[in-house]
């Protein structure tokens, strides 16, 4: 009997094999015997950080945007370059021990386009290096002089985008400094985001090109072990306010509760943190989808800032049916604030 | 005595048919057995015929005790000793009439071909040897039948309304035709009917009526 | 009205539960064997075409460098700039005294390699050091007797002969870090990608169409279609048959609901309906049943498939609409053929009809003859359809015969009983002969269902053995030689041909020109004088001396070419301008869509000057080929895979077919038991038939236990009499192939495969009249006695 491809990818992704789903999403839950831990010490130094850190287990590159055509029809697009350490470091040459594997997904209102490329370290078939800044696997790429200034590329299936990236604010650093925590027994990331890309190009459907612009988010995360044994999964929210405010926000789900925490980023690029309990979360309405029960509306309050607001999926249909897989995709916001972000939810 | 009739009782179920039946049979002797519908007339001639096997008491067909015998043995008695005649003829479709002749004969290993030819001669079938018995009349189906059991030189005919379902005239002759074979090959008959006039036309007559021979 | 008259129709199946039982689940039989077939085909198809799709069409598209390794910077310059390819690195790994083909794969890239099934196994022991070895349990277990060699994993669906492993541990184990024999290209080249010769300058791109395997395929896949009809047909005689006697026993039903006022039109059409709806619930049953046996067959099939042709067949399967209904339709098809003999007599029967058996007999011996009339005029088309030509006419001139020996059997089997019973000796011998042809109408639809069950087990097992000479057969001809290499080029050629001399038996060159013969795409081969080919070449028929006379300039050709141009031996053969010879004999050349001849090398290099001489046939002692392979490599810069293994071949070839064995004979024993099922329904339908003709013999003094025995025996007897039957088919069959497909299946009786085949269909038939026999054996003899009473 043959092991599922997607079985042993998803295992292979995760570093580890056996009942990956029993570790939490996609082993993140699971020990890091060998690898770097997150440290609250740790002091950013770019250009090197926008580059991969081996000796963590897991990271990735993590671009998400909405965006909008001449005739105001919504998109979605996602780019990410995830990197699993089956051991620390690095060697040249097929005995690389890092996987790398790319999603690139585009998103419409009634459509739900994604593919996902694997590739190993070593060989130059996929990576990073921070100058110039480049991300890729195989032809897909992200890559310009620096993070600032991007042009990224992804083809699939049915679809294909290129677009150009500029960033209009500063490196927005979660928790303290840059240290992430994910649960009450201290598990952790190393956790920067580029918040404030504005973007513009041409997504390719079936029917043809479409001129876009819009806003895009870069999540760049690291860690060994982010979430405790008991955590089965997180829903995250990146939310860009009319008012010019932005939220990143994540509630991890865990048989001891959930730990929420999030970053409040005012027009001026100034970030505040915010802890455990801090923001509420209800998932209004569940949406079948992959044979699974998924919510794709929430109510958001943050009574701190007068926020209560309603989170809609675009397309509740954004299932990234994947190695590893989740639900992606844009959404809209309504009720005290209006707006528009990206919703994920692993471990469904 | 060639056959011993000792006490047999039969029920099927929970109705008795009937109890502690006795009765005898010595060689060459010819005996009719009448009574109602359903008093039990075929029973009897089914347990004398090994066909069947009584509740309680025994039956001896010259010196054979059917009480000791398993399947294989009354199948062995049938084969030998006793000779059948069925009200229905139940002659063996896929054979003819020349093989249903001599089919028990050469079941039981002992054809005596003078015999059977004589036998065909005497019941006028000499001619109709190759034909299926389906072809053939009813009266002359009995006919086959009647020369079936007696080709076999059974020490017993055992015969269950051999004429029951003949018209006057053919049940005459078939019965004369029968009655002269016994006599001439000495063989004893017990024959069920519900006719009076059969039953005079033979040596003795047994009546089964509520259970009880008399 | 209707309702009282649907509840009164009805009302039969209550009384009569087996058969409704029997005429269900004979359909939804038929139904699933059908569907199973189809699904497999359908998958198979579908996965094949996809396969085909991403190779761009044709056969797979190799990128090499003749002159140097492809290294890794240059593979990942191609994937970055949108090449779908994936590195494959090759060697030979001496493990104990043998060496084996090793190939290395991206076990991360498309198309994937088999995924070994062990559940603790991690992804790094996969990909890093000391990685593992993935083979067939067989030489996996020889591997794992050789200490200082990666830990194996057995994988029943790895390539069989080679050991399969991920290109880190290849390049290693090989000592070749850093290099790429070859890609394969695993997709369509997007528009606009930089071209070929810009990013691998010196590289070569050759698109391989695996030989002949296009042909197999569509043979592979006709041949099953045709399986999966005879099976069909097999569950169809069941239905016929239980619907007929349904028909029969709803008779008086039928004119008591005429005679009370129900129009017969209107019966008709309620009886049609009826048949509707238990052929819609029946298919499906057997939609649902063939589902499940063709999940259970899949993976056999793909591994057949992709160890014949190189095709990627998932292992899944899937539910396709298409399927569904084409089982629901062929189950409400076959409802409606087995239907409508009685429909028509239904809606054909005078309301004063006073059919008893004996007419109803007397049809059945009419049908008979008809049926057997029928059938004649099968077999007749069945052979004008050869005209047609091709595998389509192959296939329905076999159907016919097939279908024509089913529907003469009747006929045939009561000739021969009648004959029988005529000869028989003893009294009971006598009856039973007799008793059998009398039982016959009653039984023909079963055996007839048990011949094309056999027909179709001798069908599939001629299939499977033309397969494996195809390329068993194939291999040893061409493959007679011990090694068999190509050089780079002709220096090269002559260079290893010196070394050889005395490290080799012989050497034999391999020289071919490609041409048309007798105006056909065809190929002449050269041969020099040697006694690999007078011991190994499988001539058919051959003129006095051929070998003789092809030295001196005559020429051999192939069945192909004999029987497509209609030419014998010592006929005159064209085979270029101003070049002719005379014809000295002709080979059988399985599974070859070409046409073929052979003629002497100097003759060939007389008319061809110019041919390469780059490939030539080594013959060696076998004991020894490993170590002359292993010195030829260290000795010459050759491709990896410039030499080719002949034992390795070998033993890959038949592994493959003891994989197709696998998937037929599980459908085979699976059409065997339906064929048994409806002679057990056929006995089981008859029993109440039977007390009258069976009393009689009681009475007369033959046991039960004994007539049970005869009861089995007759059963076992008209199945052996059909499987004899079969051998008729079996020679018409034979005849059939050389006409169809232009070459002779060769006549190799199995004699263990028929003697199976034959023990199974009398075990067919003794486990179908057991059932009978038992309650025969326990019968009260009071049910025989009721025969005898009056008042019946």
């Amino acid at each position: 009997m043959n092991v599922d491809r997607r079985t042993l990818l998803a295992a292979l992704l995760a570093g580890t094999a056996g009942p990956v789903w029993a570790q939490g999403f996609a082993g993140l839950g699971s020990d890091a015997d060998g690898f770097s831990r997150p440290d609250p010490g740790y002091r950013f130094s770019f250009p090197a950080d926008h580059g991969p850190h081996p000796g963590f287990r897991i990271e990735w590159w993590y671009l998400t945007a909405n965006l909008r055509d001449a005739a105001g029809t919504d998109y979605g697009i996602q780019w990410t370059l995830f990197r699993s350490g089956l051991k620390p470091g690095e060697t040249a040459g097929w005995q690389s021990p890092q996987l790398w594997m790319g999603h690139a997904a585009l998103t419409t209102p009634d459509r739900h386009f994604h593919a996902e490329k694997i590739a190993r370290g070593g060989i130059g078939q996929a990576g990073v290096t921070p100058v110039p800044f480049e991300a890729w696997i195989d032809d897909w790429q992200m890559a310009g002089p620096d993070p600032d200034r991007l042009t990224l590329r992804a083809h699939g299936d049915g679809f294909a985008y290129d677009l150009r990236l500029q960033a209009e604010g500063p490196l927005i650093f979660h928790g303290q400094n840059g240290y992430s925590v994910k649960s009450a027994d201290g598990q952790a990331s190393h956790y920067y985001s580029q918040p404030h890309y504005v973007l513009n190009g041409v997504l390719t459907l079936p029917e043809g090109p479409v001129e876009v612009t819009g806003h895009g988010w870069l999540d760049r995360e690291w860690s060994s072990r982010p979430l405790a044994s008991d955590q089965s999964g997180w829903d995250w929210f990146s939310l860009t306010l009319d008012t010019g405010d932005k939220l990143m926000a994540f509630r991890l789900r865990g048989a001891r509760g959930d730990f929420t925490a999030a970053t409040w980023i005012d027009p001026q690029g100034r970030a505040v943190a915010l802890g455990n309990g801090e923001i509420t979360l209800i998932p209004n309405h569940f949406h079948p989808v992959a044979g699974r029960e998924v919510p794709t509306e929430w109510s958001l309050s943050l009574p701190e800032r007068q926020l209560d607001v309603t989170i809609r999926a675009v397309n509740p249909g954004a299932w990234m049916d994947m190695s590893v897989s989740y639900w992606e995709g844009p959404v809209r916001i309504t009720g005290s604030h209006s707006g528009r972000g990206y919703l994920e939810m692993t471990g469904y | 005595m060639l056959l011993d009739v000792s006490s047999v009782s039969k029920s099927y179920g929970k109705r008795p048919v009937f109890q502690d039946v006795s009765l005898s049979l010595d060689p060459g002797e010819t005996v009719a057995l009448t009574g109602e519908s359903g008093s039990g007339k075929s029973t009897l001639l089914h347990l004398i015929g090994a066909l069947d096997a009584p509740d309680t008491g025994d039956i001896t067909l010259a010196g054979t005790r059917y009480s000791t015998l398993g399947d294989r043995g009354r199948a062995g008695l049938r084969r030998n000793r006793i000779g059948l005649i069925f009200q229905q003829f139940n002659l063996i479709a896929a054979l003819n009439v020349g093989a249903n002749l001599s089919f028990q004969a050469r079941l039981a290993g002992r054809e005596d071909p003078g015999w059977t030819a004589e036998i065909a001669r005497r019941l006028d079938l000499q001619d109709r040897l190759e034909q299926m018995p389906e072809t053939l009349s009813g009266g002359q189906q009995q006919r086959v039948a009647i020369g079936r059991a007696l080709a076999v030189r059974p020490d017993l005919l055992l015969a269950d309304e051999p004429t029951g379902n003949l018209d006057e005239a053919n049940s005459d002759a078939v019965l004369s035709l029968m009655l002269d074979l016994v006599a001439q090959s000495g063989t004893a008959l017990f024959l069920v009917t519900h006719s009076a006039q059969v039953a005079a036309r033979l040596s003795r007559h047994l009546h089964l009526s509520q259970g009880q021979v008399t | 009205m209707i309702r009282t008259a649907v509840s009164a129709l009805l009302a039969h199946w209550r009384r009569r539960p087996g058969q409704l039982l029997t005429l269900v689940l004979g359909l939804a039989l038929a139904t699933a064997l059908w569907s199973a077939v189809q699904a497999i085909n359908a998958e198979a198809r579908t996965r094949y075409a996809e396969a085909a799709a991403t190779l761009s069409g044709a056969g797979q598209t190799v990128i090499r460098r003749p002159a140097a390794p492809i290294g890794l910077a240059e593979y990942a310059a191609m994937r970055r700039a949108g090449w779908p390819v994936t590195p494959q690195l090759e060697g030979r790994l001496r493990a104990g005294d043998r060496a084996y083909p090793l190939l290395g794969v991206d076990l991360l890239a498309r198309p994937v390699a088999p995924g070994p099934g062990d559940p603790d196994l991690t992804p790094a022991d996969l990909l890093t050091a000391p990685g593992r070895l993935i083979a067939t349990p067989d030489l996996a277990a020889r591997l794992e007797a050789v200490p200082g060699l990666p830990p194996v994993l057995h994988d029943n669906s790895a390539p069989a002969g080679v050991i399969l492993t991920d290109i880190g541990t290849a390049e290693r184990l090989l000592d070749r870090p850093g290099q790429i024999d070859r890609l394969l290209l695993t997709g369509p080249v997007p528009d606009g990608a930089e071209p070929l010769a810009k990013l691998l300058p010196d590289a070569r791109s050759d698109t391989v169409a695996p030989p002949d395997t296009a042909s197999l395929t569509d043979s592979f896949h006709l041949n099953l279609t045709a399986f999966g009809l005879l099976a069909f047909a097999v569950g169809l005689f069941v239905v016929h048959g239980v619907a007929g006697l349904a028909f029969e026993d709803r008779r008086a039903t039928f004119r008591t609901l005429r005679a009370l006022g129900l129009p017969g039109p209107v019966l008709t059409r309620l009886v049609l309906a009826e048949l509707t709806a238990l052929a819609l619930i029946a298919g499906l049953l057997g939609v649902g049943l063939g589902y499940g046996i063709a999940a259970a067959l899949l993976p056999d099939v793909s591994a057949t498939l992709r160890g014949l042709y190189g095709a990627q067949i998932g292992e899944g399967l899937q539910l396709r609409p298409g399927w569904i209904a084409g089982g629901l339709a062929m189950a409400l098809a076959g409802a409606l053929t087995a239907g409508a003999q009685g429909l028509i007599r239904l809606h054909r029967m005078p309301i004063l009809d006073a059919t008893g058996p004996d007419r109803w007999a007397r049809s059945t011996l009419r049908q008979s003859r008809a049926m057997a009339l029928a059938g004649l005029v099968l077999i007749t088309a069945g052979f004008a359809s050869l005209g047609a030509g091709g595998l389509i006419a192959g296939f329905m001139a076999m159907a016919g015969l097939m279908l024509g020996a089913a529907l003469l059997l009747p006929f045939v089997l009561g000739a021969v009983l009648g004959r029988a019973a005529r000869l028989a000796r003893g009294p009971v011998a006598q009856w039973v002969w007799a008793d059998m042809a009398a039982q016959l109408p009653g039984l023909s639809l079963a055996l007839m269902a048990l011949l094309l069950a056999l027909a179709t087990n001798i069908g599939v097992g001629t299939m499977v053995s033309s397969f494996r000479l195809t390329f068993t057969g194939w291999l040893d001809q061409r493959l007679a030689a011990e090694i068999y290499l190509t050089a780079r080029d002709e220096a090269q050629a002559q260079e290893i041909n010196r070394w050889l001399t005395g490290r080799a038996d012989a050497v034999l060159p391999i020289r071919r020109h490609d041409t048309r013969l007798s105006d056909r795409p065809g190929r002449i081969y050269g041969v020099i004088d040697h006694a690999t080919y007078r011991d190994n070449w499988p001539l058919v028929t051959a003129a006095a001396d051929p070998w003789d006379r092809l030295a001196g300039g005559a020429v051999l050709i192939n069945e192909q070419l004999a029987y497509g141009a209609g030419l014998r031996i010592g006929d005159t053969l064209t085979l270029g301008p101003g070049w002719s010879a005379e014809i000295a004999g002709i080979y059988s050349d399985y599974g070859n869509p070409r046409v073929q001849a052979i003629v002497a090398l100097p003759v060939l290099l007389h008319h061809h000057p110019d041919i390469a001489n780059r490939q030539m046939g080594i013959r060696s002692d076998p004991a020894g080929a490993d170590a002359l392979i292993a010195d030829l490599h260290a000795r010459f810069d050759l491709p990896a895979d410039a030499i080719v293994d002949q034992q390795a071949i070998k033993a890959m070839s038949l592994s493959v077919f003891d994989r197709t064995f696998l998937v037929t004979s599980a459908l085979n024993i699976l059409t065997l038991g339906v064929a048994a099922f409806a002679i057990l329904s056929s006995l089981l339908a008859l029993w109440n038939a039977r007390l009258p003709q069976l009393a009689p013999a009681w009475a007369l003094g033959l046991s039960r236990r004994r007539l049970a025995a005869l009861e089995v025996l007759r059963s076992t007897g008209l199945a052996a009499l059909t499987a004899l039957g079969l051998a008729l088919a079996w020679l018409l069959l034979a005849v059939v192939n050389v006409e169809a497909f232009g070459w002779r299946l060769p006549m190799h009786l199995f004699p263990l495969d028929w003697l199976r085949l034959l023990a199974l269909a009398l075990l067919a038939g003794a486990i179908a009249a057991l059932l009978p026999a038992r309650r025969l054996m326990r019968l009260p003899p009071a049910r025989l006695l009721q025969v005898f009473a009056h008042e019946r």
